[in-house]
């Protein structure tokens, strides 16, 4: 599996850490295996490449995203918007060659992809009694905080009791815990479906400034007309499984 | 060997008695007449072949009949876990999982008992290889059926759990830890009550049947100490790898949990 080699537009110090990577918390390194905007490098590698993504009940679909970029996915419901969500975190078997920053995927042990592709389902399972049993084994404490400013919740919420969690807490909190893993790739289902406004504002800012801060990228679904508006960014529509509009790059 | 031998007038009026509740049942209208009836024939008849085959068997001890003896008792036992699955895995693997780890922990505790412990000549001597074969198969295939139906009933109901640790970043086997402790514990449980209760609350049945036999009691309580040890050992370490086997097919290679590979349950 270990494919070593320079990956397609990676500058030359970068070929050997491609592959044999294999620790629990993705290493910033990877951050290297992109072209380095201030070097000059004329040719931007998107994010995210996703081509001739098949599952059971999806596709044949190709997607790019590039750092930085929030793109919206929308679509009837059933037409597939959380199959390609899952398809993406690898959580559903599919075939097709999806790279993150021109590594494969099938180059990665399946947990590594998953902390850099976070999937963040429309209703998070929360299975301890408290919110810090659910996070990352190891997170800095100033990521933390700084995430819990922008969600406004204060910082002993991370020891609250699941069980006296509001909806929207679970949302905030389900966000939260994902992006402690400092993914490079946010797979968002809904998640403002149960906020009230104010509190939605602030999901899209965290998530909005956690992209620029962290050059990473995220594929937003929602339903949400105005919502789309406020967020921007390209619209991806989903029908009987397939991309309508061609996903430009 | 004091052993009173039982004629068939005393076995008759026994029959009587369950007779006796089948009746009481219909005229109560609870509907187990029948198959009480029809579970009393079957006892009668399966045990007076299974009599008449170890008859046959003591005769002519040879070491082939004894194995196949024994490998008609696996594909029995291993027939009972998989029908005993609400949720069972699809294909093979139904039967091979149960069956496998059976083989696996059972066999290997008897040919140990009976090689080191016992050490009967020859070591596979029909009189002891057998009934000892028939309590660890009978024990383990109860622990390996609870433990793989409470694996795969748990699994089933929190998969959404999960699938939430996996999108955090855990291994497939930290997602599904606290299933597979459950599942280990409920396969498990059966048999440290029997062993904290015996001779307490329950007389063992192969005790009572040796003092019955006419043996010292305190040679037949030797012999269900070794026993119930040979038991929970070959229980537990058939249990533990049948939950773990179970688990791990529950996931491929690329970690995704993989709830296709179970059929649909019975009663949803």
């Amino acid at each position: 599996m270990l494919a070593f080699g320079r990956p397609p537009g990676a500058p030359f110090f970068m070929w050997r850490l491609r592959a044999p990577i294999r620790f629990f918390r993705p290493p910033r390194t990877h951050r290297l295996g992109f072209p380095d905007r201030r070097t000059g490098n004329a040719r931007m590698d998107p994010l995210l490449d996703v081509q001739q993504l098949k599952t059971a009940h999806l596709g044949p679909l190709d997607l790019r995203l590039q750092p930085g970029e929030l793109a919206q996915v929308t679509g009837a419901s059933g037409a597939g918007k959380s199959l390609l969500l899952r398809a993406l975190a690898d959580l559903d078997p599919n075939t097709g060659s999806v790279r993150l920053a021109g590594v494969p995927r099938e180059s990665m042990p399946p947990v590594q992809w998953r902390c850099q592709v976070a999937y963040v389902p429309a209703e998070t399972a929360w299975w301890g009694e408290r919110v810090d049993e659910h996070l990352p084994g190891e997170f800095s404490r100033d990521t933390a905080l700084h995430l819990l400013e922008q969600v406004a919740l204060p910082e002993d919420a991370l020891h609250w009791e699941v069980e006296r969690l509001s909806s929207g807490e679970k949302q905030r909190l389900g966000l939260l815990r994902a992006l402690l893993n400092q993914p490079r790739v946010l797979l968002l289902d809904e998640p403002t479906a149960n906020l009230d406004l104010d509190n939605t504002r602030r999901i899209e800012r965290a998530v909005r400034s956690y992209l620029a801060e962290q050059d990473a990228a995220a594929l937003w679904v929602s339903h949400d007309t105005l919502q789309r508006q406020r967020l921007g960014g390209r619209i991806l529509t989903i029908r009987e499984g397939l991309l309508e509009a061609p996903a430009w790059t | 060997m004091d052993l009173i031998s039982l004629s068939a007038v005393d076995l008759a009026l026994a029959a009587l008695l369950v007779i006796a509740l089948a009746g009481v049942t219909v005229w109560a209208r609870m509907g187990l007449g029948r198959s009480l009836v029809i579970a009393g024939v079957r006892t009668v008849i399966q045990l007076l072949l299974v009599g008449l085959i170890l008859q046959t068997l003591f005769d002519h001890a040879q070491l082939g009949w004894v194995a196949l003896m024994a490998v008609v008792m696996l594909a029995v036992a291993g027939y009972e876990v998989m029908a005993r699955q609400q949720r069972r895995f699809v294909g093979l693997w139904g039967y091979g999982i149960g069956t496998a780890t059976m083989f696996i922990s059972a066999f290997a505790v008897t040919v140990l008992a009976l090689t080191t412990m016992v050490g009967p000549t020859p070591w596979w001597e029909p009189q002891y290889a057998i009934p000892l074969l028939g309590m660890l198969l009978g024990n383990t295939m109860t622990g390996i059926a609870l433990g793989l139906d409470r694996l795969t009933q748990t699994v089933w109901r929190e998969r959404r759990t999960i699938e939430g640790r996996l999108a955090m970043g855990a291994s497939w086997s930290e997602a599904v830890t606290t299933m597979r402790r459950e599942a280990a514990r409920s396969g498990l449980m059966p048999t440290i009550n029997a062993m904290a209760a015996a001779g307490i609350v329950s007389l063992p049945g192969m005790m009572t049947g040796q003092i019955l036999a006419g043996a010292p009691p305190v040679e037949a309580v030797k012999y269900q100490i070794l026993i119930m040890f040979l038991i929970t050992a070959g229980t537990g370490f058939g249990t533990l790898g049948a939950v773990w086997f179970a688990s791990r097919r529950l996931f491929d290679t690329r970690e995704r949990l993989r709830l296709d590979r179970l059929k649909a349950g019975r009663h949803t």
